[in-house]
Parts: structure tokens; sequence; C-alpha cells
């Protein structure tokens, strides 16, 4: 085992008496060491250390709001984003007016797409939520009010309001992603909507 | 010349210490991690800046892999057995008291109502056969998902439902979910990320 036996024996023939045999109070602790081992083993492949995150996300009703009940969005402050296959991005502002389509424009998920033309729009909200991080991080804010002032800072009537479409091609990871970049630009206001034959029809015109 | 002798040591190691190590080791372990989960698919989930922990408890997943077939799991085993007992009187199918037990054991499932029983009656281990791994039937015609997530509301209030989907799922399955959840007018839920660094901050 763990230890060799050095003594040379024979010792006993010096001693007179016949005393009791001394035993050792040290215990050898080699398979305890084994075992605790194992168990670590086992517990380190049957778990696992990570937690999964989650992420909220609200879906508009579809009950039927009356029309004058609606509130309607200024066309100016729309941005839709449509994702088509192969993890590209088509998005327009406004909607058609006066029987002129809006520019239809691709884009992608990289850090200089999608994400620079809503933190462009985003300007001033982002602006402001920097400055409450700054007011938060200087301890003058608790949790809570932080987030408290950061969805009344989100909700502001002047921020974009983001229309999500998906076509067919779209993916679930390219509808996480483009979520993901909603709360890295703090919009407040969007939604996933159906994709309308217009959106089609744009994309369509876009690639003649 | 005279030999030298070099004295015999002993090769006895005190194991206390590593012993201490080995347990503390373990004792981090079992606090810090918890256990896999035996889900009837393996998904990737994709990752998102999300940083809310997902709750434990009065969970229903729905897990959806890359083919787009939908599967099923509710914690708490009275919970599975109401859940089952409902689902067979809404389905015309009766459970006996076995298949009903070995139903709350079952983690996840995918299968259509149809074939539940047959489900039921093979061997655990051969559950995750392909051929066993059907999906929950959600088309307009025949939404069998709606009817699971109805049924699990009425069992227990208190659920929380959340979303485990591949990351290679085509969105019409996505929206085929997304709408049978607003049917039922469950418009907040839950969707299943791992974490990824915010980019911005």
């Amino acid at each position: 085992m763990a230890e060799i036996n050095t003594d040379k024996g024979g010792g006993k023939k010096h001693s007179k008496k016949p005393k009791g045999k001394k035993m050792s109070t040290r215990i050898d602790l080699t398979p305890m060491v084994d075992l605790g081992f194992l168990l670590i083993t086992f517990f380190m492949l049957a778990t696992t250390l990570i937690k999964p995150q989650t992420m909220e996300i609200s879906m508009p009703s579809k009950d039927k709001v009356p029309e004058e009940e609606q509130s309607k969005i200024k066309a100016s402050k729309a941005i839709t984003i449509i994702l088509a296959k192969d993890d590209s991005i088509y998005y327009y502002f406004g909607t058609r007016e006066n029987d002129i389509d809006p520019e239809v424009i691709v884009s992608n998920f990289g850090p200089t797409g999608i994400r620079q033309v809503l933190l462009d729009r985003n300007a001033s909200v982002m602006a402001k939520v920097a400055q409450l991080r700054k007011e938060k991080s200087a301890k003058n804010l608790t949790d809570e009010d932080f987030s408290k002032q950061l969805s009344l800072i989100k909700a502001d009537d002047q921020a974009p309001i983001v229309v999500i479409k998906s076509t067919d091609n779209g993916t679930y990871k390219n509808m996480v992603d483009i979520l993901d970049e909603m709360n890295i630009c703090n919009i407040g206001r969007y939604a996933i909507v159906d994709i309308t034959a217009f959106d089609k029809e744009l994309i369509q015109n876009r690639k003649k | 010349m005279p030999k030298i002798k070099i004295p015999r040591k002993s090769t006895w190691q005190d194991m206390t210490a590593m012993c201490d190590v080995a347990f503390l080791l373990l004792t981090f372990f079992i606090l810090t991690s918890n256990m896999v989960q035996v889900e009837a698919v393996k998904v990737a989930i994709p990752s998102s800046i999300s940083e809310i922990k997902i709750l434990e408890t009065n969970i229903v997943k729905i897990l959806i892999d890359p083919q787009g077939k939908i599967f099923y799991e509710i914690d708490g085993q009275e919970h599975r057995m109401n859940l089952l007992k409902k689902m067979g009187e809404q389905y015309n199918v009766t459970f006996t008291d076995k298949e009903l037990r070995e139903f709350s054991i079952v983690p996840s499932f995918g299968v259509p109502m149809s074939a539940m029983k047959s489900y039921l009656a093979i061997k655990a281990e051969d559950r995750s056969n392909k051929e066993n791994l059907l999906g929950i039937p959600c088309d307009s015609t025949d939404n069998q998902l709606k009817y699971w997530i109805g049924m699990s509301l009425a069992v227990n209030p208190k659920i929380l439902i959340s979303i485990k989907a591949d990351q290679s799922t085509p969105f019409p399955v996505i929206k085929k979910v997304f709408g049978t959840l607003q049917d039922l007018k469950q418009n907040r839920f839950n969707l299943i990320t791992s974490l990824e660094e915010n980019p911005i901050r």
C-alpha cells in the first residue's frame, strides 16, 4: 500500500516482557481520497454548472380592438425589420406614402449592421440610459428606482417603434437575436407581427 | 572503503490533507451545480444578453427540435397525473392507474394522444428511440398542444410557460406555437436562452 515497512523485524526479541502490540493510531486515508475523487468525477459528469437564462417576451393580444381604441403609431417613427433566409435582414422606415414605397435596405446581424441603425435612431434614449447607468454606478439609485426610470425612458414618445416580421425562411435564432438587439439598443416598443403581402411585395421589387 | 548507508525513510504519506481537498471540492460541486435533466430531444439553444434566471418549479417547457417537432414537459408528479387524466377525458381515452403512474415519471414527452397508450406501454429506455419521438400535433385542424397547455393551466394556475427551441428551428413552427399561446391568451412567456455578453456597456 502507501507504506513500505522499514522495520527490520526481530525487534521483539530484545524486549523482555511480551508487551501488548502497540497499534498505530494513523489510519491510511488513501481509499477515502479515492472515494472523494470518484464522487467528484461523478458529480462533474452528471451535473451542469450553467443555469439557463430566460428572455421574457410579451406578444400582442389577439383580441380584436375596436378601431377608435387602437393607438395609431406615427409612420415616421416606425422601423420594420424583416428576417429573411441565411441570416439576412431587410428593413425600411415608415410605410407607403403618396404612392411612394419606402426604400428597403439589406442589413445583417453584425455590430455594424442592424444594431448601428437602431442605435442611431434611438440615440436620445441611449444617451439617457447611459446617464442613468452612470448615476446608478455612483450609488445614487436603488435597483428598484433604476428599473422604474429605465422603463420610463424606454416608453418615450419620440423613440422609434420596431415592427419585427419574419419570412418563412427565418429561424428561431434570428428571432432571438433580433429581440436581443431590442434589449441592447434599449428599444421599449416593439412587436412581432405576421408578414404582410405588402412586405413581400417590397422585397420582391427590391430584388429586381 | 566503507559503504555509505542510506537511511531508509518511510514512504508513508499523510493523506489527510488530500482527503480534505477532495471533499471540499466535492462539496463545492454539489452546492453549485444542478443535475442534468433528461429531455426527450437535445436542443442547441440560442444565446441572449438576458440575465433573468429561470425558475425551477411551476414551469412548463415546450421543446422544439430542429425539424419542428414539439415536445412537452411539466414539473410535478401530481400535476402530471392530473394532466393526463384531463387529457384522457378530452380525447376519450381512459388511462389505468398504472399508466397514470408511468406517465408521472416521464420527464418530457412528444406523442399524439392516439399513441399515448402504446407510448406508456413500452420500456422507458426505448422511449427516446426515433420512432417514438413523434412530436405533439399543433396544426389548425388538430391542435393538441393547445389542449396540453390549457389543461396544464387548469391543473396548476401558477404555471409559467417557457419555450426551449433549437437555433435552427424554422420560423413557421415558432409562429404556430406563439399563435397557440396567443389563442390561449397567454401573451407573456419565456424563451430559454444561454447567456451572452452585452456588447454595449
